[in-house]
């Protein structure tokens, strides 16, 4: 009944990693799903090597995108932006482990679009969706 | 038996009967708990059925043919266009303009009245409650008649300030008051028949969103003298694709005509054309001929029931489920007292979003919306991101209002840490 908010979903978004906004941060960006009022504001420090070491986010929204900013900053600390740059759509998926109904996926992936939207830019952010235009 | 059932004005399960979507089970042992009216209605049996006899007996286009069949069609469209007229008590069938849904009736409105009439500097006055299809046809036409757009404020008991409202009339050059009968999210039941009389006194006419009103509350577009009023079918038993501008006569002959084409026409020769008279004018090419047809036998239905009753029980369970909200702890609603609203409740609740909240209600069979219900402006005002929303109809029950209280004290736990 309550699958959808397995306990990995119910902990991350009651206690959420990497909560705080970071100062200074070398990426700052911000999205929101205007479908219902999920935003999320992601900040990162990247070291010369391109890693990440550091992870700030802030935001408000349903349990799924905020577990899914919690989670996906989990993962990418420590990370460099050509590791960063393969997680895809379905590792999200994977990562909540949940399906996520047509309604629920743009909570779910607003943490990897802002993601990719800040180190890549919105072209790369298109490229992700037109996986889905068939 | 609880208190409730004895004062019934009808028989709600035999109403329930009529409407097959209701008997089904959410999943194994679970009913369906359809809680989200304000987004669009269930149909009865007779509507349904209505649609199906269209398309195997009499389909045809109207007002074009000679035959048998396309008489019948045009006989039953126009008749579904009288039914209409008596339904909202206008004066006129050519007052009846049928489109697609309210959506379309405003732009309609904006983009044939507005364009003709307006100028810059003129001042189309909406409101902070408004549902963005009384939002945004305004602005799209601010940016390209020079007008602006202004907002009578919601007080925090969710009606409108109609000291602003006043306010704005004495010192704006006000040509036209867009406002809701209903608020889609707070319930609000504006006062429509006196406002409609202040703009008039200020020179400004009014347009009225009945969306969330047609479906519930008695209508008589005479006596509340609004000049525009719109609305749809699907959210009143009719099928969707199907809705009503209404506009007094002498407006509506004054306005150019909107989309162009087939039937809207008197005479079309390579030089130009001359335009059809009321309401077709308004009405070109082939229409959504069994969606109006259907939204006839909506209409019937309804008023074999009698909007004075549809009213009364929904205003029994709309008391009986705020009552109900404000005791769950944590829950905080939106929008006036049962005696001031329509059969909406909107509401937020303490550590668990609005989205959340709408998913584990579904997986206990129960239909709410959750978001902003396409009225953001309103939610800026209020300071939220998203709330939830149950919203009622002539065939729900107390039942169903104690399953929903249950589902949110299920969500609550769930969420409890």
């Amino acid at each position: 009944m309550y699958d959808m908010y397995r306990e990995n979903i119910l902990d991350h978004g009651m206690n959420p990693r990497n909560r705080g906004i970071l100062d200074p941060a070398d990426v700052d960006y911000e999205a929101n799903n205007p479908l219902c009022g999920d935003r999320l504001r992601l900040t990162l420090r990247i070291d010369e090597n391109n890693r990440i070491t550091a992870v700030g986010w802030d935001g408000e929204g349903c349990a799924i995108s905020q577990a899914s900013a919690s989670m996906l900053g989990e993962e990418i600390l420590g990370k460099t932006l050509d590791e960063v740059r393969q997680i895809g759509k379905q590792d999200i998926f994977d990562m909540l482990g949940i399906p996520l109904s047509m309604n629920r996926v743009k909570c779910g992936l607003l943490s990897l679009k802002v993601l990719t939207v800040a180190l890549y830019g919105l072209g790369e952010w298109h490229k992700h969706e037109a996986e889905d235009e068939e | 038996m609880n208190q409730l059932d004895k004062t019934l004005p009808y028989d709600v399960e035999a109403v329930r009967a009529d409407f097959p979507v209701l008997s089904q089970e959410h999943h194994p042992g679970v009913p369906l708990i359809y809680l989200d009216n304000a987004a669009t209605s269930q149909k009865p049996l007779k509507v349904i059925e209505m649609l199906d006899d269209y398309y195997r007996r009499y389909n045809a286009n109207v007002h074009r043919g000679i035959h048998k069949l396309s008489e019948e069609a045009t006989a039953a469209y126009e008749q579904a266009r009288l039914k209409l007229r008596k339904f909202i008590k206008a004066r006129s069938r050519r007052e009846i303009i049928f489109t697609r849904g309210t959506t379309e009736g405003i732009n309609l409105v904006a983009q044939t009245w507005g364009r003709a009439n307006l100028k810059p500097g003129d001042v189309v006055l909406s409101t902070q409650m408004e549902h963005h299809s009384n939002i945004v046809p305004w602005q799209m036409l601010a940016t390209e008649k020079g007008i602006t757009v202004r907002y009578v404020p919601v007080l925090p008991d969710g009606t409108l300030d109609m000291d602003a409202y006043a306010a704005f009339l004495r010192d704006e050059p006000v040509k036209l008051v867009a406002v809701t009968a209903v608020s889609n999210v707070l319930g609000t039941i504006n006062p429509i028949k006196e406002m409609a009389k202040q703009a008039h006194e200020a020179g400004a006419l009014i347009l009225v969103d009945a969306a969330q009103a047609a479906p519930h509350l008695p209508l008589d577009v005479q006596a509340l003298d609004v000049d525009f009023l719109v609305f749809s079918g699907h959210k009143m038993l009719g099928p969707t694709g199907s809705g009503v501008l209404y506009g007094k006569r002498e407006l509506l002959e004054a306005m150019p005509p909107w989309m162009g084409g087939g039937d809207m026409i008197n005479r079309v020769t390579l030089e130009g054309s001359t335009w059809n008279e009321l309401p077709y004018k308004f009405e070109a090419g082939t229409p959504s001929i069994a969606e109006m047809i259907g939204l006839g036998y909506a209409v019937d239905y309804l008023e074999a029931l009698g909007m004075d009753k549809v009213h009364a029980y929904e205003r029994m369970l709309t008391e009986y489920a705020l009552e109900r909200l404000e005791e769950v702890p944590g829950l905080t609603l939106y929008g006036p007292s049962a005696d001031r609203k329509g059969a909406v409740a909107t509401f937020t609740m303490d550590g668990i979003h609005a989205h959340d909240l709408a998913q584990m209600l579904d997986a206990e069979g129960i239909a709410v919306r959750a978001g902003h219900h396409c009225a953001m402006p309103l939610h800026d005002c209020f300071g939220i991101p998203a709330s939830a929303r149950a919203s009622f109809y002539l065939y729900n029950t107390v039942a169903e209002i104690d399953a929903l209280i249950e589902g949110i004290y299920k969500a609550k736990q769930a969420f409890a840490r």
